[in-house]
């Protein structure tokens, strides 16, 4: 018996260890194997809120729950806090029942590092049920798709919501995204009839279906997973949750790499035993 | 009769959401709004009848003491301490120390986040188990997979720049020109299904199955 064909019966419970302690070790040590750097589509992405004149007012749409909190969340509150850097005021909501306390918190994050108030330089409109019908209400009326906020208070009442009527009034959509709905849905309702710039910042594993939406201009920048979260993280100028990451992923996919090799070369020894 | 009515209200309001998205006149778009609140409020009313039908079955199970019943006990407990919680702090449950956002942070939030990050236990496992190279398109498959798995981190580009341009081509042009491939026969199939269904040639919303 070969050493190789002897792996096939290694416990998958090593490799879960091994795994475990690629990804916790280098989060609790902080050790630094490589830096991040910013790709063409984080760049977009940080240049387009660049280009947004201060004092106006974005649309910040936070469309996943904890589930994804590892990859969304890095680069929701990087977006918050690049936005709120350059005084552009927040409307924030989300499309995903388990969103809005996600919203809220990297709100007030932001807003207590950079002196932002609630109701004034950002609200959190909340949920609303319906999917794209909520997206294509809102071309038509966000009072009347969203009339009070997510603490019940009307929308009338909010400073920050004085003159929005429609996506006229935002000179870029922002969306964070899960899946469905999200960063697609946004797209083909808004983006396509109302000609809204938008960028986007979505998990790894759903990322590459929205390449063709960024080769066609229909996003001006796009963030992949938690190494987006991180290249975004850099251009801001305040790494944090998702750089930290970094390198417990860059292990964790050599060390995939590495057990596909392994399992095929045991495989090859055990098929090589077999015909002899 | 029983046929007809479902129909005609599928015919009518399928033309009319479809000229209400192309056509911006107030007319129109009014009306237009005005269904799509309609829609609003049906779908926020079927979140009770969710929860009605989760408490009916999970209960019926437990009673029979079916395959996995005490999960179901665990998960009719959790949606009713939510809510229970909810309830009891009133318009005031949003706030940072109430108990509902307590029990989202402490409870709802790392459950969810557990359960998405085992994911990389079972796909590391799965790489060394499942991921066999017997033919030359997997070959290929692999060699793909490890130019993006080790061209999409940081240490990628530290072995080489070369890695991560590879991953950045494999995404923009094969992968871009196949994924856009998808879309646009999704697309079409969507529409075909459309216009089965507002032509009444798919009734499977009426219950009855199948199509003509």
């Amino acid at each position: 018996m070969s050493a190789f064909s002897g792996l096939r019966r290694l416990d998958r419970r090593w490799i879960f260890l091994a795994v475990a302690l690629l990804v916790v070790v280098p989060l609790a040590l902080g050790v630094h194997i490589a830096p991040v750097a910013p790709t063409a589509r984080a760049r977009g992405f940080y240049d387009a809120i660049e280009r947004v004149p201060a004092g106006s007012t974005v649309l910040l749409s936070g469309d996943y729950d904890p589930g994804t909190i590892a990859e969304n969340y890095p680069m929701h509150l990087a977006a918050a806090r690049q936005l709120m850097r350059r005084n552009i005021k927040i409307v924030g909501l989300a499309l995903y029942p388990g969103g809005p306390p996600l919203t809220d918190q990297v709100l007030s994050i932001a807003g207590a590092e950079y002196g932002k108030k609630e109701g004034i330089d950002y609200v959190n409109l909340g949920y609303k049920a319906g999917n794209e019908l909520v997206m294509s209400q809102m071309g038509s009326s966000i009072p009347r798709t969203f009339p009070v906020d997510r603490r019940g208070v009307p929308v009338s009442q909010i400073p920050v919501m004085r003159g929005i009527q429609n996506y006229a009034n935002f000179p870029l959509l922002v969306n964070i995204s899960a899946g469905y709905p999200g960063t697609k849905e946004w797209v083909q309702q808004v983006v396509s009839r109302y000609h809204l710039p938008m960028v986007a910042g979505v998990t790894a594993v759903s990322a590459p279906e929205y390449y063709p939406y960024l080769q066609a201009g229909q996003l001006k920048g796009l963030l992949g997973g938690m190494a987006g979260g991180a290249e975004y993280e850099v251009l801001v100028g305040k790494p944090a949750l998702a750089t930290r990451g970094m390198d417990a992923q860059s292990l964790a996919h050599i060390f995939i790499a590495l057990m596909i090799i392994l399992g095929n070369l045991a495989f090859l020894g055990e098929d090589k035993e077999r015909r002899r | 009769m029983k046929r007809q009515v479902p129909f005609l209200i599928t015919l009518v309001a399928g033309i009319f959401c479809l000229i209400g998205f192309f056509v911006p006149h107030p007319a129109v778009r009014t009306f237009y709004d005005e269904i799509q609140q309609w829609v609003i409020v049906v779908v926020g009313a079927t979140y009770v009848l969710g929860v009605a039908n989760l408490l009916r079955i999970n209960l019926q199970q437990v009673s029979t003491r079916a395959r996995d019943w005490p999960y179901k006990i665990v998960l009719l407990i959790g949606m009713l301490a939510m809510m229970a919680v909810g309830f009891t702090n009133g318009e005031h449950y949003l706030d940072s120390n109430s108990g509902f956002t307590w029990m989202y942070n402490t409870f709802y939030s790392p459950m969810t986040a557990t359960m998405f990050s085992l994911l990389a236990f079972f796909i590391a496992s799965a790489a060394f188990r499942a991921f066999r190279i017997r033919t030359f398109e997997a070959l290929l498959l692999a060699i793909a997979a490890f130019i993006l798995m080790i061209g999409r981190v940081p240490i990628g580009n530290a072995i080489h720049p070369a890695i991560p341009a590879a991953a950045d081509w494999l995404m923009e042009i094969p992968q871009n020109a196949a994924k856009r491939g998808i879309l646009i026969g999704a697309a079409i199939g969507v529409m075909a299904t459309g216009i089965r269904l507002i032509l009444g040639m798919e009734r499977t919303y009426g219950g009855g199955g199948g199509g003509s």
